[in-house]
C-alpha cells in the first residue's frame, strides 16, 4: 500500500512500486484529466504538480513521490485551487483555447507553474517554458496569448 | 475526403435502408451526454424529442445532437449554433449529446453514410439542422398560440422565451411537451421560413464560445481512453514490427507474472495483453516474448519505395487524370521550360490521444464506445467481426482526441482489432484496447509517400502555355470499398486532387498518374491529396512568376481571372500582410504565397520567415485568408487556420515516417517531433465575406503553408525546397 497526497487528499493504493504516478491518477485514483499520450516524457500530456514544480508523471514512479503534493488539473479548478491557477482556467475559457483538448490539462498544469514562477513572462519565456507540452491541434497562438491574459489577471 | 456514396466493408454490400434498424438502434439511447453544462437542479429527466436533431427539456434546456465526431474541430459547437439560432434558443441552455450510430437518421448527407471527414461536416448539416431548429421552434410557436388562442403570427420568440403582445409569455420548455406531442403534419412544415441573415444574433457573430470549452478547461471531458467500465480490462497489444507479417507463436511466461495480467490472446494482428489496468497491460506486452511469421511481409525501405515513385515519374504515367490542349507539344516549342521534381514523405496522424476503443460482446451484441468517425463503416465491419446482425451493434461516440482522418478508416482497424480481442478472449466484460505511442506510430495508415515530376512553360509574355504534371504514389481508395466508387479509369481522385483540377488559366494541361503498390497501408490525412498536390503547384506558379519577372501575388491573380474565390481570398491574404513583394522585408527574410482551393474553401497565405545565423529556418508569422462561404462561428473558423498552419508547418519542417528493411523507424515524438511552441509563427486569419453556403474549415487550411514556406524560402535564399520535410537542411540568405 502506498500513501500518496493528491489534490490536498491523501489517497492509498495497492499498486507496484515501479508504476508510473500517471496510471495511479487515472485507473486507481479515478483522477481522468491528467492524460496518456507519449509515455515518455515527450509530450506533456501528463504534466501535473510535485510540491509545485510541473513533472511528467508518465515518467514519474508512484514510490518516488513519497510525501510529495501532487497537484493535477482536477485540482486546479474551484475556489482552493491557487490564484495562478484560478487565472489560467479563466484566460483559457476567455480564449477558447481547446480544440480536441486532450493535451490542455498538461498545458495548464505547465501554464500555471509558469505564472506562479514568472507572474509576468514575455513570449520567449513562454516558449521556453511550454516547449515539452505538445499539441497536435496547434492551438499554440492562443496558449501564448492565453498566459499573457492570465498574467494580466493576476495583475488585477 | 471525398464522398462515398455507400460505403460497404469490403465485400460486403451494407445496406443503408434496412428497415428495422431505425426502430433498433433509434430506441437504444440517444448517445453519451457531451456538453458539460450541469443539468439545472429540478430539471425533469425528460426532454421531449422533436426530431433527430432537437430535444427540449421541460426546464427549456435545448439540447442538440450532433452527428459528427467533433475531434477538436469544433464541430458540435458548429451546429449547436445553428440550431440555436434558427430556434431563437437562448444560447447558455444549449446542450449537445453526440448522436448513437443511426445511418438512417445521421447520415453525413455528402456521403450517404454516417461519418465525419472531407470538411463536410457544416457544409451537409447546414440546411438539414436549420430545417430540425426550425421545425422545432414552429411546432413551439403552434403550441403557445393554440393554448393561448392567439394567430401563431402574432407570436414572438426571443432567447427561449416565447412571447405574445397581449404579455402573454412562456419558456420553451413550457410547450414542449404539447409541442413534441402534436402530430406529424403540425409539427413539420414543408418549407419552413429560415431567418433573414441579417437578424442573426449568434451566426458569424464574436463571442459565441465553444460547447465543449468548460470541459477540456478543467478536465472533465470524457475520451475513450478515460473509460472506465464495471469489471473492464484493458488491452495491448504486441504487434508485428513489420506490416503483413502475423504472430507464430508466443511466450507469456514473464507476461503472466505481470500483477494485474489476466488473459493472453493471440488475435491475427498480434498478441493482446489483457489485464486489469493500463499499466500492467502494457507491463505484461513489454514482457512478451513473440516470433514472428513474416511470409508475405513488406520488406522493403522507404528509399526503394520513393526510388519506385520517382522512377514511375520519369516515364509516362499510366493513368491519366487530365488531358487538355496538347501539353507535351505545347513544352517542345515554348520560350521558357521549368521542370521541378518532388518528393513526400508517409506521414502519421500522430493525434494526441492514441487509438483506442471500448467494446464489450454479450448476449449476441457488440457495444462500441470510442471517438468513432465513420459509424456506418464501423457498424458493417463490427457485424462482420463479431459475427452478429447489424442491428445488434450499437456505437457510443465520444470526444475524440485529435483524428486528422485516422479514426475513419475503411477497415475500421482498431475498432476491429478491439472486437477480435473481445470475441478470442470469450470474455463478455467491456474489453478497452490501448494503443501505446509506439503503437500508434507505427501502426500505418499514413499520407501515402509521393513523387511529382511537373514540366511547365511560359510564352514570350511570360503566361504558362503548357503544365505537364506526373504524380506517382499509393492510392488510398484502391482495396477498400470505396475504390468502385472513387477509383475511375486508374485514377484514385485522392492522389490526384488539387493537380488535376489546376485552377490557373494554363492552355495545354496534362496530369498523369502511376499508382504505386507498397505492403504499407495507407490513409486519408487531413486535406488528403491536397497535402502534396498544392505543394507542387503552388511551387511551380511560383517558380513561373520568377521566371517571368513578375510578382507572384500578381502572376497568380492574373491567372486567377476566373477564379473569383481564389482571387478574393489572395487579395485579402495580400493586403493584411501589407504585400510588397517576396523580398521586401530585407536580406535573410523572405516572404512566400500560396493559394489552394480545398474541400469548396479558398484558402491564401502569406508566410514570413527569417534564415538563422546557423542557416536554419524560422517561420516568424503567417496571414491567413479563408473563403469558406457563410462563417457559422468565426473563432472557430480562426483556431482550425491557426491549428492547420501548425499541422502543415510541423510535417513541412521535419515530419516523415521512414522504414528500414520493412520496420518504421519512428516509434515516438523524440523521433517524429510535432511541431511545438517554440516553432509555432505568429498566425493572422482574416475571412471574406460571403453570403454562399457555408463550406469546410478543418483541412483546407493545411495545403497552402508549405509551399507558401518554400516559396518564403526561395525569396531569402534563391533556394527551392522541393522535397519535404526540410528537415535539418541548412540555408544562406541570397
Amino acid at each position: 500500500m502506498i500513501k500518496l497526497k493528491v489534490n490536498g487528499e491523501v489517497r492509498t493504493v495497492d499498486v507496484e512500486d515501479d508504476t508510473p504516478l500517471l496510471w495511479v491518477l487515472r485507473d486507481e485514483i479515478g483522477l481522468t484529466g491528467t492524460k496518456f499520450g507519449c509515455g515518455v516524457a515527450q509530450c506533456g500530456a501528463c504534466t501535473v504538480h510535485m510540491d509545485g514544480q510541473p513533472v511528467r508523471s508518465c515518467l514519474t514512479s508512484v514510490a518516488d513521490v513519497g510525501d510529495s503534493e501532487i497537484v493535477t488539473i482536477e485540482g486546479l479548478v474551484g475556489a482552493n485551487a491557487s490564484k495562478e491557477a484560478q487565472a489560467v482556467q479563466a484566460a483559457w475559457r476567455a480564449l477558447d483555447v481547446v480544440q480536441c483538448g486532450y493535451c490542455q490539462s498538461g498545458q495548464m498544469m505547465s501554464a500555471a507553474a509558469l505564472l506562479t514562477e514568472n507572474k509576468k513572462p514575455t513570449d520567449e519565456d513562454i516558449d521556453a517554458a511550454m516547449s515539452g507540452n505538445v499539441c497536435r491541434c496547434a492551438t499554440y497562438v492562443r496558449i501564448r496569448a492565453a498566459i499573457h491574459d492570465a498574467s494580466r489577471r493576476l495583475e488585477a | 475526403m471525398n464522398a462515398p456514396t455507400r460505403v460497404p466493408a469490403k465485400g460486403q454490400p451494407f445496406d443503408l435502408n434496412r428497415r428495422g434498424f431505425l426502430a433498433v438502434a433509434g430506441g437504444a439511447g440517444l448517445g453519451l451526454m457531451i456538453g458539460l453544462r450541469a443539468t439545472p437542479a429540478g430539471a425533469a429527466a425528460g426532454p421531449v424529442r422533436f426530431n433527430p436533431f432537437v430535444k427540449v427539456a421541460p426546464d427549456g434546456a435545448v439540447t442538440v445532437i450532433v452527428k459528427h465526431l467533433d475531434k477538436g474541430q469544433g464541430v458540435a459547437t458548429g451546429l449547436a449554433t445553428i440550431v440555436a439560432e434558427e430556434m431563437d434558443a437562448d444560447w447558455a441552455t444549449i446542450r449537445t449529446e453526440f448522436a448513437p450510430a443511426n445511418p438512417e437518421l445521421y447520415a453525413n448527407l455528402a456521403f450517404k453514410a454516417q461519418g465525419t471527414g472531407g470538411s463536410t461536416s457544416i457544409a451537409n448539416s447546414w440546411d438539414q439542422y436549420r430545417t430540425a431548429a426550425a421545425t422545432a421552434r414552429a411546432a413551439l410557436v403552434k403550441a403557445a398560440a393554440d393554448e393561448w388562442k392567439v394567430p401563431v403570427g402574432e407570436i414572438k420568440v426571443e432567447s427561449g422565451v416565447i412571447s405574445h403582445p397581449s404579455g402573454k409569455k412562456g419558456s420553451f420548455g413550457q410547450f414542449a411537451d404539447k409541442a413534441g406531442a402534436a402530430p406529424e403534419p403540425v409539427a413539420a412544415p414543408q418549407a419552413p421560413q429560415f431567418k433573414d441573415p441579417k437578424d442573426y444574433r449568434l451566426i458569424g457573430k464574436e463571442g459565441v464560445h465553444r460547447v465543449d470549452n468548460d470541459a477540456k478547461t478543467d478536465g472533465t471531458a470524457i475520451y475513450t481512453q478515460d473509460l472506465k467500465f464495471p469489471g473492464m480490462l484493458v488491452a495491448v497489444v504486441a504487434h508485428p514490427p513489420k506490416f503483413g507479417a502475423k504472430p507464430k507463436s508466443f511466450d507469456d511466461a514473464e507476461t503472466k507474472k505481470v500483477k494485474g495480467v489476466e488473459r493472453v490472446v493471440q488475435i491475427p494482428t498480434g498478441v493482446a495483453v489483457l489485464a486489469k489496468s493500463t499499466w500492467a497491460a502494457i507491463k505484461g506486452r513489454n514482457a512478451l516474448k513473440v516470433e514472428w511469421d513474416e511470409t508475405g511481409a513488406e520488406t522493403r525501405g522507404s528509399e526503394a519505395m520513393l526510388a519506385a515513385c520517382r522512377e514511375a515519374v520519369a516515364k509516362p504515367g499510366v493513368a491519366t487524370a487530365t488531358n487538355a490542349g496538347d501539353a507535351e507539344g505545347a513544352l517542345k516549342g515554348a520560350a521558357k521550360v521549368i521542370e521541378a521534381d518532388f518528393a513526400f514523405p508517409y506521414l502519421a496522424h500522430a493525434a494526441m490521444e492514441p487509438l483506442n476503443a471500448c467494446v464489450e460482446l454479450k448476449d449476441g451484441a457488440v457495444k462500441i464506445t470510442t471517438g468513432a468517425q465513420f459509424q456506418s463503416i464501423d457498424l458493417a465491419v463490427a457485424s462482420q467481426v463479431a459475427g452478429v446482425p447489424m442491428d445488434k451493434v450499437t456505437i457510443d461516440t465520444v470526444w475524440a482526441g485529435g483524428s486528422f482522418g485516422r479514426r475513419a478508416v475503411p477497415n475500421s482497424d482498431y475498432i476491429a482489432e478491439a472486437i477480435t480481442i473481445a470475441k478470442a478472449s470469450g470474455l463478455t466484460t467491456p474489453i478497452k484496447l490501448v494503443w501505446t505511442r509506439e503503437d500508434d506510430m507505427k501502426g500505418g495508415y499514413y499520407r501515402p509517400m509521393y513523387a511529382h515530376k511537373v514540366k511547365a512553360a511560359i510564352g514570350p509574355d511570360g503566361m504558362p502555355v503548357a503544365w505537364h504534371h506526373r504524380i506517382a504514389g499509393q492510392s488510398i481508395m484502391t482495396g477498400t470499398a470505396m475504390e468502385a466508387m472513387l477509383v475511375k479509369d486508374g485514377v484514385d481522385d485522392t492522389s490526384v486532387e488539387g493537380a488535376s483540377n489546376l485552377a490557373y488559366a494554363v492552355p495545354n494541361l496534362k496530369v498523369e498518374l502511376t499508382t504505386i503498390k507498397t505492403g504499407v497501408p495507407v490513409l486519408w490525412w487531413r486535406s488528403v491529396g491536397h497535402t502534396h498536390t498544392a505543394h507542387a503547384v503552388e511551387s511551380v506558379i511560383d517558380e513561373l512568376a520568377y521566371a517571368a519577372g513578375k510578382d507572384p501575388v500578381e502572376y497568380r491573380l492574373a491567372l486567377l481571372k476566373d477564379k473569383p474565390r481564389h482571387t478574393a481570398a489572395l487579395k485579402l491574404a495580400a493586403e493584411k500582410a501589407d504585400w510588397k513583394g517576396p523580398q521586401s522585408l530585407g536580406k535573410g527574410k523572405g516572404r512566400g504565397v500560396a493559394v489552394h482551393e480545398s474541400f469548396a474553401s479558398y484558402v491564401a497565405q502569406i508566410v514570413d520567415v527569417s534564415i538563422q545565423g546557423d542557416g536554419s529556418v524560422k517561420v516568424d508569422r503567417v496571414v491567413a485568408a479563408i473563403d469558406c462561404g457563410l462563417v457559422v462561428n468565426p473563432d472557430v473558423v480562426r483556431s482550425q487556420i491557426e491549428g492547420g498552419v501548425g499541422y502543415g508547418l510541423g510535417a513541412a519542417l521535419r515530419n516523415a515516417i521512414t522504414l528500414a528493411d520493412g520496420e518504421v523507424e519512428q516509434g515516438n515524438f523524440d523521433s517524429y517531433e510535432p511541431l511545438r511552441i517554440t516553432d509555432m509563427p505568429k498566425v493572422e486569419v482574416h475571412m471574406v465575406p460571403s453570403g454562399e453556403k457555408p463550406t469546410g474549415v478543418g483541412e483546407p487550411g493545411v495545403p497552402p503553408l508549405a509551399p507558401a514556406l518554400a516559396n518564403a524560402i526561395f525569396a531569402a535564399t534563391g533556394k527551392r525546397v522541393r522535397d519535404l520535410p526540410l528537415g535539418d537542411q541548412k540555408f544562406t540568405s541570397a
